[in-house]
């Protein structure tokens, strides 16, 4: 199938990456002594890789405290990441001075979670979707009105809205005010976190489906991060599974939910309520808590909670690599075979069960 | 039959404020049998967690439960009982689960001391003696190491132990009726099904009734033997578990269904409701969802209809049950139609829905 279209078209099928994130990394200080010395840190990320292409949507799902939030944060330099590289159609956002980080800013935006806190109440919504027109030098006067009234009818608001205040307005249109503010300056690449989340469910499938035509009308490109694995499902290309600050797997969305291979990913999309009475299935329940970032397992960092049968001491002593298991398919687990650690390497630290393929598809599809 | 553990009749909440009088229930009717766990659907604003706090007695003015109502649990009307006798059943015979386990425990006392405080004050037991008893009720509820855990504060437990806390606590009398109020929202949803495994357990072992308040349709569809949807403070349909994820009746359930990504679901657009909830000061007349119906025809928007049978225990309060045809004829709702795009009427000032009001015309 493939061998013909190599022919056709010499360059890779991929486009470039939009986005490129290289082993990024952010420790955040804990328990310092004077000077921020002699203090334990949390690896809030630690070693996160990964591409954006133009157009696409990249889901990043994980629990609370698995480090999404933060990453997509470190991203935009929100917050400053410890390490790594971010690149931005071809530009190295880690390195760039303050005036160039802002331009870049306006082609790379965030919709955040709560749309109570997110705006500033003693703005209107006109002022908080063309600040960021007067900021860029976009529009001003009454070219800026005219965008702005334009923006709020595309995310499905009245044009004449603009004159009032976040707190006339519902969650649901909250959230879509704070999609106008993002659209202003026409970015190429939105970091959406979480949101729809805080939304009942009318109004949340009523966002999904505005982001989606927003996607395909301009061509943006979404790193889309949530909890909820349904709504990561509907929207996402591929989708990017993070524990403990690592990503843990990382495939097309069909293969991911179709066959996770990683088995905290299996756990995860085995504990999700199925509305549907008749379906029943053998749920993986994962016991206990996610682990402490400041002082996470040692190896693999899900390997206490792992039910995966040929789970022994040597997931406790390497750290597995997140490797490719199918086409385009990452996943880090040394037992789930095959793995490029070999097993002398893996006898060497102590295993005694050799790799085995693993997809328990009754936990996994009523 | 035997008569039910709960039967709520006519529950009429109201909340007077300056903005006119909050109608958040008005007039909702079920049963909750022994044994038995029933699930409250809808979305914010549609009246459940009143009905919840309404059952408890624990609506604070300006809220008030009108003339009329009746709350019959175990025989007795809860709202002739004098505030002295109803605490004698709260946390008693009926206890509760919050969605919230930070804001539900006290940070100031260690959990144990919070379990044992329950049979100090039902059960007059010794100091001694119900801290014992609390770390039992630890143990049971799956805490690892319960003697050490029962010295903590709620600060030092993670979010899932201090919900296995509440639920240990609201256990300790062998209630027989549990409320839980959104009892997992704010869980992750690995802890999510681990509280949901240790809430069935437990009513396997002590045989109690369940009344899970929840906005997640999934959550009912795994833990729920019937279901009653809420919308507008009124119940709109009552069924089975099977029957309203087979063959849902009303179009605001039909919609809740329809709006709900689901794992294997694939990338299908997804159906939405247009509109937001009417603030609960102006119900519409006639059905209040009309307005966001797509099936709404000219008799929805003045004749409120009363709760239909549809079949064996199935009830719907939409006039498709007399009428059926008109399900045949979708169309844009009302308020898409008044607002155009999205529906997104009601922008926050108070005059816009007074435009809507005047819907006659455009049916």
């Amino acid at each position: 199938m493939t061998a013909p279209h190599s022919v056709a078209h010499p360059r890779p099928l991929t486009p470039d990456p939009l986005l490129r994130v290289t082993d990024l990394r952010k420790y955040f200080p804990v328990g310092t002594g004077l000077f921020g010395r002699g203090g334990s840190s949390v690896k809030a990320v630690d070693g996160v890789s990964f591409d954006v292409l133009p157009g696409e949507t990249l889901g990043l799902v994980g629990e609370s405290g698995c480090g999404k939030s933060t990453t997509g944060r470190a991203i935009l330099r929100l917050i400053e990441p410890t390490s790594g590289s971010v690149t931005f159609a071809g530009q190295s956002v880690l390195d760039l001075g303050s005036t160039a980080l802002r331009q870049l800013r306006r082609q790379m935006q965030i919709i955040f979670q709560d749309p109570f806190s997110s705006l500033n109440p003693r703005m209107s919504v006109g002022a908080i979707v063309r600040e960021g027109l007067t900021i860029h030098r976009l529009a001003e006067g009454a070219e800026a009105d005219k965008r702005v009234k334009q923006l709020l009818q595309e995310v499905g608001l009245r044009p004449e809205y603009s004159n009032r205040y976040p707190h006339e307005f519902s969650g649901g249109q909250r959230q879509r005010i704070g999609i106008a503010r993002a659209l202003a300056v026409e970015p190429k690449f939105i970091v959406c976190d979480e949101p729809v989340s805080a939304l009942d469910v009318s109004v949340q499938a009523q966002v999904v489906n505005l982001l989606q035509d927003l996607q395909r009308d301009r061509g943006l490109a979404y790193l889309f991060i949530a909890h909820d694995l349904s709504v990561v499902e509907h929207i996402a290309d591929r989708v990017a599974v993070m524990y403990l600050g690592k990503v843990v797997e990382l495939a097309t969305r069909e293969d991911l939910y179709r066959e996770p291979l990683m088995p905290y990913t299996q756990a995860l999309l085995s504990a999700v309520p199925v509305p549907n009475p008749a379906a029943r299935r053998d749920r993986i329940v994962l016991t206990g808590d996610v682990p402490s970032p400041s002082n996470p397992p040692s190896g693999c960092v899900f390997h206490p909670r792992c039910h995966h049968p040929a789970k022994d001491e040597a997931c406790a002593r390497i750290v597995p690599p997140l490797e490719e298991k199918a086409p385009g398919h990452l996943v880090a687990c040394i037992k789930q075979a095959p793995t490029t650690v070999t097993w002398e390497q893996q006898q060497a630290a102590g295993a005694t069960r050799p790799p085995e393929r693993y997809l328990p598809l009754a936990a996994l599809h009523a | 039959m035997t008569e039910p553990l709960l039967k709520v009749e006519n529950l009429h909440t109201f909340f007077y404020s300056e903005n006119g009088v909050a109608r958040a229930v008005d007039g909702v009717s079920f049963a909750v049998g022994a044994g038995e766990t029933v699930g409250i659907v809808g979305e914010s604003g549609c009246g459940k967690s009143v009905t919840a706090l309404s059952i408890l007695r624990l609506v604070r003015p300006p809220g008030r439960i009108e003339q009329g109502s009746r709350l019959l649990f175990d025989g007795t009307d809860l709202l002739g009982l004098s505030e002295e006798q109803m605490r004698k059943i709260r946390g008693n015979r009926i206890a509760m689960v919050f969605q919230e386990p930070m804001t539900a425990l006290n940070p100031v006392f260690t959990v144990g001391e919070q379990i044992a405080e329950v049979s100090r004050i039902h059960e007059g037991k010794s100091r001694k003696d119900a801290w014992a008893r609390a770390v039992e009720m630890l143990t049971l509820v799956g805490i690892p190491s319960p003697e050490q855990r029962a010295k903590e504060y709620p600060h030092q437990l993670s979010g899932g132990m201090r919900q296995r806390i509440v639920i240990a606590m609201a256990l300790v009398m062998n209630p027989a009726l549990v409320i839980a109020d959104e009892p997992t929202t704010a869980l992750d949803v690995t802890i999510q099904a681990q509280i949901l495994e240790l809430l069935s357990e437990m009513q396997r072992r002590a045989g109690m009734s369940i009344l899970m308040i929840t906005h997640d349709l999934g959550v009912v569809a795994e833990t729920c033997t019937r279901v009653i949807v809420m919308y507008g403070g009124e119940i709109v349909e009552e069924s089975s578990v099977g029957d309203v994820f087979k063959a849902a009746h009303h179009p605001y359930t039909e919609g809740l269904l329809g709006a709900m990504p689901r794992v294997g679901g694939g990338q299908e657009r997804l159906t939405t409701i247009p509109g937001t909830v009417p603030p609960p000061t102006a119900w519409p007349v006639g059905c209040r969802f009309h307005d966001r119906c797509p099936y709404a025809w000219d008799r929805c928007v003045n004749d409120h209809p009363p709760l239909y049978q549809i079949g064996a225990g199935h009830v719907s309060r939409c006039h498709l049950a007399e009428e059926p045809e008109y399900r045949n004829r979708p169309h844009p709702p009302l308020v898409e139609q008044v607002m155009g795009v999205g529906g997104v009427a009601q922008g926050g000032a108070p005059g816009e829905r007074e435009n809507v009001k005047d819907r006659s015309e455009l049916t």
